[in-house]
């Protein structure tokens, strides 16, 4: 009974700052107002404010979020390995580079559906690659190493487009697509990530049973009729779709996949299923909260949701690593 | 080893001989522009091959009034090596050029003058006066100088009331009090929001912030080639139904520089304020 208490905790908690999210803003709008130009459009200028600035950006936080927190559940549980991440082995940084590259060679001008398709390429390149690379037979150092090695190049290779461009803006945009910002966003991104994550979310979804069997070992789960390969390929087609989305509006936002699991983790005993469930509730507080954050904090500067979210979650990255090592693994 | 020193100080007495040469003659014979803003005042006044080349930024109708003109110029990118190859013997540069660029060049014996900006329409006739005077044209900036404040008073403020505007760059970007855009909406009959809402210089208005002010005219940044997250929220969907429902007008090349130019943008904006009236 402890399952379905935690997650309508985290369902408040989301509700909570969702509705948080809808009334922080340098508008100055009170809440009651707010609610009525939400709602029923009440005064032009407020409804502008709440329609189509504060909703998109409270929609984006809970979509990503949620996307985030999912697929990190699903990537450590697949590896069984908890520094597996989006944002740290490379996908984030390889679905930035697919959309700067949409963005920047025109594609997404001329084609809409370009800009989170390119993401999307980019992040299936990344996983293919993580997964060829450090299998679930490479160790957590393997696994760190071509991580490095993925975000590095796609790293490069966005900041060499971005410095290309004929666009004065361009290159002082690299830290937007490396640290992700949900500032002035608009309904049109949502509805452009909406489709992608709607399919990633079913894909990741259906890899709960298989990886509960997968925790007995890889034969035991293989004689309960989980077929390894399909497994793999529905990992690498979600995270790709929620990731590519994400990543695609909002620039790479790390850290998310690996504080939210980690700190769910004990209260859903040893099952990955339970813990996809709540890492997506977790991971929309999450980027709902850096999201209030960076707006109380800077509120004319467009501080970016990755910085925050690093100094959570870099230190424990180190804690892990720390216990890794000890483990021996 | 002597002979060596005394070949080095026969490089230091010829660079010293040229450089005396150089100041001591008459009007500057083969002035480079590397700024924007000294471009287009030079383009102006210079004589017939006076000016032999001006910055690239020139030649960019995006922010430059006299794009035609400059692409007549050989084009430079304000590198020293660049300059110095040209064998100037001014170089016109503003104060925001590249220390490095500046010090490179005079240490190189190249004579380097630096225009300050001009901040007001009041500066404007003085920034004239100066660039006349070091490319000893100055009846044709007197001439200049008049014609600018003959075509400032034709167009003084209607009387009436004062529509709101405000200036939304790329990032939010806005100027506020104190600066030359501020300057030319005020003598145009309207009240910039962002001098109201306390901002002096340049800086950045949030866009809610300028939903909720709801001004009459909104006066946009141009757009530049290719894509960047800068310049969508000039695109954002409450901004575009906000310019749908108030007056709007770009701000183009003619606000980019202190020169006679402001003048083309202050008259589209009077012609803009006798609309919104």
């Amino acid at each position: 009974m402890r399952f379905p208490l935690l997650l309508a905790g985290l369902a408040l908690l989301v509700v909570a700052l969702f509705a948080g999210s809808l009334l922080v803003g340098p508008a100055g709008i009170a809440p009651a107002r707010a609610l009525a130009a939400l709602v029923r459009g009440e005064g032009l200028a407020e409804t502008l404010v709440m329609r189509e600035i504060r909703l998109p950006r409270a929609l984006l936080a809970v979509m990503i979020g949620a996307s985030l927190g999912l697929a990190g559940a699903a990537m450590q549980g697949y590896l069984r390995n908890p520094l597996a991440e989006p944002g740290l082995i490379g996908i984030s940084g390889s679905a930035a580079l697919g959309a700067v590259l949409a963005l920047h060679t025109g594609l997404a001008a001329a084609f809409a559906l370009a800009l989170p398709l390119a993401a999307l390429a980019g992040a299936v390149v990344a996983v293919g690659l993580i997964l060829a690379l450090a299998g679930r037979t490479g160790g957590s150092i393997t696994l760190i190493l071509a991580g490095i090695a993925v975000s590095a190049m796609a790293g490069a290779l966005t900041s060499l487009v971005l410095n290309l461009s004929p666009n004065p803006f361009a290159a002082a945009e690299i830290v937007f697509w490396m640290m992700g910002s949900l500032a002035d966003r608009s309904m049109v991104h949502v509805w452009l990530a909406l489709p992608f994550m709607a399919v990633g979310w079913a894909l990741l979804a259906t890899l709960g049973r298989g990886l509960d069997a997968l925790t007995l070992g890889e034969d035991a789960a293989a004689t309960l009729g989980v077929s390894l390969t399909r497994l793999r390929l529905m990992l690498i087609g979600g995270t790709a779709c929620v990731v590519g989305a994400g990543t695609a509006v909002a620039g790479a936002i790390g850290f998310v996949g690996l504080v939210v699991p980690h700190i769910l983790r004990p209260f859903v005993g040893a099952r990955p299923s339970r813990l996809l469930a709540a890492s997506a509730l977790g991971g929309a507080a999450m980027l709902l909260a850096a999201d209030i954050a960076v707006r109380l904090v800077l509120p004319e500067r467009d501080l970016k949701l990755g910085v925050l979210t690093a100094l959570v979650g870099a230190p424990l990255f180190l804690h892990l690593i720390y216990r890794t090592r000890r483990e021996g693994l | 080893m002597p002979v060596l020193r005394r070949a080095s100080d026969l490089a230091a007495f010829a660079v010293a001989l040229f450089c005396a040469a150089a100041a001591s003659a008459g009007p500057p014979e083969r002035v480079v522009s590397i700024n924007l803003c000294t471009d287009q005042l030079a383009m102006m006044l210079a004589a017939p091959g006076q000016l032999v080349s001006v910055s690239h930024v020139a030649a960019d109708p995006r922010v430059s009034p006299l794009a035609e003109e400059a692409a007549g110029f050989h084009l430079n990118r304000g590198q020293a090596e660049d300059v110095h190859a040209l064998q100037p013997d001014l170089v016109l540069a503003g104060p925001y050029t590249s220390r490095y660029t500046v010090d490179l060049l005079r240490r190189l014996g190249v004579e380097v003058r630096e225009l300050p900006v001009a901040g007001r329409l009041a500066d404007i006739p003085g920034t004239i006066a100066q660039m006349g005077a070091w490319l000893g044209r100055e009846s044709a900036a007197e001439a200049l100088i008049a014609e600018f404040e003959a075509g400032l008073a034709r167009l003084t403020p209607e009387p009436g009331t004062r529509p709101r505007a405000v200036l939304h760059y790329a990032n939010n970007y806005t100027s506020g009090a104190g600066t030359l855009a501020d300057e030319i909406l005020g003598l145009a009959g309207f009240v910039n929001i962002a001098a109201e809402e306390g901002i002096s210089g340049g800086g950045t208005l949030a866009m809610e912030r300028i939903l909720m002010l709801a001004p009459d005219l909104v006066i946009t940044g141009q757009r530049y080639p290719g894509a960047s997250r800068a310049e969508a929220v000039l695109d954002h969907p409450a901004m575009q139904t906000l310019r749908a429902r108030r007056a709007s007008g770009v701000s183009d090349a003619d606000w980019v520089c202190g020169t006679p130019h402001v003048l083309s943008a202050l008259a589209r904006l009077v012609s803009l304020h006798a609309e919104v009236r």
